[in-house]
């Protein structure tokens, strides 16, 4: 019986943000607690001579000031290496920088005072005396022979490097028909959730105990750092992320200023309360991107992709990100270069390069826009080359819908996918034949439109295996307690956490039609490592797939418990019964008892009820998915964009998504994250971008220059679905949070390469500013005259 | 607001402490301000102070609010001339008849000053006084021909346009004098009008904006008044532009002269992000279009 | 120093002592404890702070708490209160206008001066409406669509996209 899933529900706990009751860790306020300041380098790279507080101390509020001695053997440093990243190297961090400065805002003293605004006051006195190096910039010159070291506790600037290859891909390269190449950039960028990140630690000394009221969207994995470099066991540290202002993968590694925290509320006894200020979060947020990719592809003469090899060189800062390293995202890069088509042989290359700057990390849809970024610009340039239609030539290479399972070039291995399917519905969608006829009257007017397509594959339901291997404390597994109160109610306290994505309310879909209850009769906790179980909780792409699968599970042996307890009570054989409509029915449909009464009984009463009988009516449930490695999502998105090709703006007309993520649980959440994510897509795409001078200072590091994508620019997103449930799972569901970030910007860049396509310009930049279309048209201009 | 001078190390978002004080005339807001020494500023919108004052950007010990000074506030017309008063908010620009019938670059200019909330806050003579060259409403005001009352412990004066901007952040106001009025003078039913911009995002500062205004008599312009902003320190008047419009009939050929002319009146500074040619490039796209477009009021 | 600030939040009439460099903002979300007024970048640029200052939008993060003096402040608490904007959240909640909701207050205070302003507003003037308002979760457009419906709703007319949603 399936009621819930699938349904259109509306999530409960948005009713408390529309009423203003939301509850931040940036509202919450303790006694005692005080705010903490970070003074940070003004430079990229140097040493520092002296740091002189003295002055800063006697300003009014202040009630301590803390430089790297103090601070910092508080706290065990953090490596972000993973063993299975075989020869990576990055040196160990702590909380403040020690000798050396590594990047610009690299905290240098932490000042604590009773209000912010005070400790911002005594911040301006802190005197700093630092001898300024060289900054390493750029990650090729890095890697030079005789570079100077970005970081001087490293062997070299090379984080880490990797190759991944067939055995034939040479041979395919030399028997093609045609080759085609590109070599594009994509820039940094980073996550801004608009609640910045914010931090309230607060031990107390005369129990021991440390609670983090903590903005993340990983507790339990923050519970285990905290007890492990801070020397604390795991039952004291209790870590509470209530309502969380986005987080989208940035609110999961481990920072300076979140460490700073919890070692000064160690020191003093006090809550510490830390809240980035938004030019702060430019400057200490991961980054994301990043890369520079040569890539090319052989096809033979019908257009059939035989090969692809790409050289990935990204940039990640001076230290890799803890846990899940500054690697992470180029080596997904390199797996999935090419991943929805029927391509035999592939060799790409990682080099990962250490240089002054915030580092780089995991932030939503990680590797994906740079794989299929290049991907479909080869295939775009191999549509011309061949001249073939770009649904045509994908038509033709993409893996075919009755081919699976299908093991990638890369080595992933698909257990069904459908790309075929969504590109027909795509097509259905733009009907590219109109479009392309009405471009080509508008081009008389001097209008310049272009359409682009994109194909995709993401990776979602990692198992256990993904980091565990490489020995990362991050759990791939979730775990649920499921309980039916006395009144028949039910109440789910689950591992994966909700940041807006809907968690809660598909969570309580799932419990519901396990329990044949409603909904509205679910309460879901989530967000607190005392009050929930253990669990991977929001990273990659899980929450549905693996979460929902978890509380499935977890409602189901709370049903088989209920069953058995009302078998006894209605003497009937528990197999002959079963839960709809709050009760408790048998084969006819007749309802024998209500869950109310069951309740009742079990609480109150459980003196009546036959002897042994379990009448414990809350049960737990740990789930690791099983099966295939990774359950990995398809689609296909399409873009549309003006192009004004006198001042390079762009205006995104309208932008197509066809998407499969299996299972749908709940219609509404799975389209809007959709949409979210077509927008963070879009946004790098176009317009955001980390912009760095030669001395490693950040010149863009606020919200009026760094520019995020805003309603006026972003465009309506049409979305349909194929639904491919995955069968490792019962509820058959895998995650979309990524589909839309994963493939907007190079649907984006096939578009604008199209309506430039007549000029002979083509981007190969993000984001596609108008400075760079601009140089793009006017480098055609001069190839065509000076050819 | 001076981003470029943004400190970029972060940790800074609450104002240093400071002395609030309300003027209720304009001779108790000299007071004050002389009073302070010099390390006094003036308090309209307050949405360029306080935020330069909460990036620790300025300092001042002492605000003076002048929010509730008779002289500043009201829209009205007398002598020939539209006075709008200091107070005005942006807001109130863009949806003022008086304004629309007889200053329309300001109300074409206003819904491009960033967006609806601050336009409920920010002052018009604030805008003015602050003379951000990225800014709408100076360039307007110098399309316009306008002139800025200025009234201070010495008297009351009004300033030319074409006066007013020195440099960038930088007018002709004395030292506690206050920006109290702008003055435009009455236009001609006929005199044609055009404003736009070019920015990346809808509200955010121009790459390049022009405001422009001309009369047509017998068939050929007179009296063409050309501002570019956003390209230099100042809002730039552009004269050989206006000289090459004058005399001759709006005509695409008069148009095109008048673009390459841009390279007379124009010397963008040298930014990293937009190289000074490009600037140009833009400035003379945009010119073109404003110019094919102009109309007079409906 | 500190001014004595006499003002009115939420309908009520407010007596604080409050520092100058205060912002109304930090007034509002500490001395008050309206926690529903969000601070996302404190320099005007993303519009979490929204209030109604006697009736328009303001940003309170750019407003000093003494600037408030002898005006009207209403918050999103109070808003929520008086019923004034029930439709529009309930719109909001239909069409899942929004996911963490750190972005909601502003955008329920930009939505709700424009239909004020503008009782029939395209969807490029909802959409100019909300050029100071980012968010960085749902990518738009169902604010864009749960504003159109709400203005369709107090037209009195019937409107389709959001009752698919139901
Ligand atoms: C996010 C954001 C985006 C913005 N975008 C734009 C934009 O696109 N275009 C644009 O033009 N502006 C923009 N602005 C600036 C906005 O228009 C300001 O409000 C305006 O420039 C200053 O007006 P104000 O009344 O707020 O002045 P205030 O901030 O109060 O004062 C500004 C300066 O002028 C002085 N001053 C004020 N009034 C007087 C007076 N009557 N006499 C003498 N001196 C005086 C003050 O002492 C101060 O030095 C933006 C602001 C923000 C926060
Ligand atoms: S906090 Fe006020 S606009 Fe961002
Ligand atoms: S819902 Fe998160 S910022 Fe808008």
């Amino acid at each position: 019986m399936t009621l819930h899933i699938g349904q259109s529900a509306r999530r409960e706990n948005a009713r408390r943000h529309l009423a203003g009751r939301g509850r931040f860790v940036s509202d919450l306020t303790l006694p005692r607690m005080l705010h903490a300041v970070f003074v940070r380098s003004p430079m990229a790279r140097g040493r520092i001579l002296e740091i002189d507080t003295s002055e800063a101390s006697a300003c009014p509020g202040v009630v301590r000031i803390f430089t790297a001695p103090e601070l910092n053997v508080r706290c065990t440093p953090w490596v972000g290496t993973l063993g299975h990243f075989a020869g990576m190297q990055s040196p160990p961090m702590n909380i403040l920088a020690e000798e050396e400065v590594l990047w610009t805002g690299h905290p240098v003293a932490m000042i604590l005072a009773r209000s912010r605004a005070e400790a911002e006051d005594a911040a301006e006195l802190v005197m700093l005396d630092i001898e300024d190096a060289e900054p390493v910039t750029d990650g090729a010159a890095a890697l030079r022979p005789g570079a100077p070291l970005a970081n001087p506790a490293a062997r070299d600037n090379l984080c880490y490097e990797a190759v991944l290859e067939t055995a034939d891909v040479d041979a395919a390269f030399v028997g093609a028909a045609h080759v085609v190449e590109t070599s594009m950039t994509f820039g940094r960028h980073t996550a801004v959730t608009l609640e910045p990140r914010a931090v309230i630690a607060d031990f107390d000394a005369s129990s021991g105990a440390l609670t983090v009221h903590h903005g993340t969207q990983t507790p339990y994995q923050f519970q285990d750092v905290y007890a492990r470099h801070f020397g604390l066991s795991e039952g004291k540290v209790r870590v509470i992320a209530p309502d969380v202002g986005g987080s989208f993968g940035m609110k999961l590694h481990v920072y300076n200023e979140e460490m700073g925290a919890v070692a000064a509320s160690l020191i003093l006894g006090r809550p510490v309360r830390y809240v980035a200020d938004r030019l702060e979060s430019f400057l200490s947020d991961i980054h994301a991107r990043d890369h520079i990719v040569k890539g090319r592809m052989a096809l033979d003469a019908d257009g059939t992709i035989l090969a692809m090899e790409v050289d990935d060189l990204t940039q990640v800062g001076a230290v890799s990100a803890y846990p899940r390293t500054s690697a992470a995202e180029g080596n997904q890069v390199i797996r999935l270069m090419g991943a929805p088509y029927r391509m035999p042989d592939y060799r790409g290359r990682l080099s990962v390069a250490f240089q002054n700057k915030v580092q780089t990390s995991q932030y939503r849809a990680v590797g994906h826009p740079i794989a299929c970024a290049v991907t479909e610009a080869l295939v775009e340039r191999a549509a011309e080359a061949t001249e073939l239609d770009p649904f045509e030539i994908r038509a033709r290479n993409l893996i075919a819908d009755d081919a699976y399972p299908h093991v990638s070039a890369t080595g992933y291995q698909f257990e069904k996918l459908s790309h075929q399917a969504c590109l027909a519905k795509l097509h259905e969608m733009m009907d590219p034949e109109a479009l392309r006829a009405e471009h080509a009257s508008l081009r008389k007017q001097g209008i310049h439109r272009g359409f682009g397509i994109a194909s995709f594959v993401e990776i979602t339901n990692p198992g256990a295996a993904f980091y565990g291997v490489g020995g990362a404390r991050i759990s791939a597994q979730d775990g649920a307690v499921v309980r039916m109160m006395p009144s028949g109610d039910i109440h789910c306290a689950i591992s994966v956490t909700e940041q807006g994505q809907g968690t809660e309310t598909i969570i309580a879909q799932v419990v519901a039609d396990q329990l044949g209850v409603t909904p509205e009769r679910v309460s879901v906790t989530t967000g607190d490592t005392a009050t929930t179980p253990s669990g991977g909780a929001t990273w990659a792409c899980r929450g549905a797939g693996i979460g929902g699968e978890t509380a499935l599970r977890a409602g189901r042996r709370l049903r088989d418990r209920i069953l058995t307890l009302a078998g006894a009570l209605v003497q009937a054989d528990p197999a002959s019964l079963r839960l709809e409509n709050g009760a408790v029915v048998d084969g006819s449909g007749a309802a024998r008892i209500t869950l109310e009464e069951i309740g009742r009984i079990a609480t109150y009463r459980p003196d009546t009820l036959p002897d042994g009988i379990d009448h414990s009516l809350t049960v737990a449930h740990h789930f690791a998915p099983t099966g295939y490695p990774f359950d990995f999502t398809n689609g296909i998105q399409g873009s549309l964009v003006e192009v004004d090709v006198e001042t390079g703006l762009v205006r995104i007309l309208k932008h197509w998504i066809v998407e499969d993520c299996g299972r749908i649980i709940n219609p509404l959440l799975v389209d809007e994250q959709i949409r979210g994510g077509v927008v963070q897509g879009l946004g790098p795409a176009f317009f955001e971008e980390c912009q760095y001078d030669a001395d490693g200072q950040l010149t863009n590091g606020s919200l009026a220059d760094y520019l995020v994508p805003m309603a006026c620019e972003m465009p309506d997103i049409e979305i349909a679905h194929i639904e491919t449930p995955t069968g490792d799972t019962i509820l058959g569901a895998k995650g979309v949070g990524e589909a839309g970030t994963a493939a907007a910007g190079a649907a984006a860049m096939n578009a604008v390469n199209d309506a430039l396509r007549p000029f002979g310009a083509r981007l190969t930049q993000t984001p596609m500013t108008p400075l760079r279309i601009l140089d793009a048209l006017d480098a055609a201009r001069e190839e065509r005259t000076d050819p | 607001m001076q981003l470029e001078e943004l400190r970029t190390e972060g940790g800074k978002v609450k104002l240093p402490s400071f002395e609030y004080l309300r003027a209720r005339s304009m001779e108790e807001a000299w007071a004050l301000h002389s009073e302070a020494g010099g390390d006094a500023l003036y308090l309209s919108g307050g949405h360029s102070v306080v935020p330069s004052m909460a990036l620790r950007l300025q300092a001042p010990s002492r605000l003076i609010d002048i929010s509730q000074i008779a002289e500043l506030r009201g829209v009205s017309v007398a002598e020939g001339a539209l006075r709008i008063g200091a107070m005005t908010r942006h807001a109130e620009v863009l949806a003022d008849p008086l304004i629309a019938h007889h200053a329309p670059l300001l109300s074409q200019a206003a819904p491009h000053v960033a967006h609806p909330a601050i336009r409920n806050r920010g002052t018009i003579g604030g805008n003015l006084a602050l003379a951000d060259p990225a800014s709408e409403f100076p360039a307007a005001v110098l399309a316009l021909r306008a002139e800025i009352e200025a009234n201070g412990p010495d008297g009351r004066r009004l300033i030319a346009a074409d006066d007013f901007f020195l440099d960038l952040y930088e007018t002709a106001l004395a030292p506690g004098e206050l920006l109290t009025a702008i003055h435009v003078p009455l236009p001609p039913e006929s005199r044609l009008f055009g404003f736009d911009e070019i920015a990346r995002r809808r509200g955010d500062y121009a790459m390049v904006g022009v405001a422009a205004q001309a009369d047509v008599a017998g068939g050929v312009i007179a009296g063409a008044s050309v501002t570019l902003f956003s390209v230099g320190f100042t809002p730039v008047r552009a004269r050989a532009a206006e000289q090459a419009l004058d005399g001759a009939p709006l005509s695409p050929e008069s148009i095109a002269r008048a673009q390459a002319a841009l390279a007379q009146d124009l010397d963008p500074p040298d930014d990293p992000g937009f190289p000074p040619e490009r600037r140009l490039q833009l400035a003379r796209v945009l010119l073109g279009r404003v110019l094919s477009r102009m109309e007079p009021v409906k | 120093m500190k001014h004595l600030l006499s003002t009115t939040v939420n309908g009520e009439q407010v007596q604080e002592a409050v520092s100058p460099r205060t912002s109304l903002a930090d007034f509002l979300r500490e001395d008050m404890g309206l926690t529903g007024t969000h601070l996302g970048c404190e320099m005007g640029a993303c519009g979490a702070c929204l209030v109604l200052m006697d009736g328009a939008p303001v940003h309170a993060c750019l407003v000093l708490a003494v600037q408030a003096e002898g005006c009207t402040v209403e918050t999103i608490e109070g808003l929520t209160e008086t019923g004034a904007a029930a439709d529009l959240q309930a719109r909001f909640h239909d069409r899942n206008a929004l996911q963490c909701g750190y972005c909601t207050n502003g955008m329920l205070m930009s939505a709700q001066a424009l239909l004020a302003a503008n009782p029939d507003p395209s969807r490029d003037e909802i959409r100019d409406a909300l050029s100071g308002n980012y968010c960085r979760c749902t990518g738009y457009e169902a604010i864009v669509d749960a504003i159109a419906a709400t203005a369709s709703d107090r037209a009195g007319r019937s409107e389709t996209k959001t009752e698919a949603a139901q």
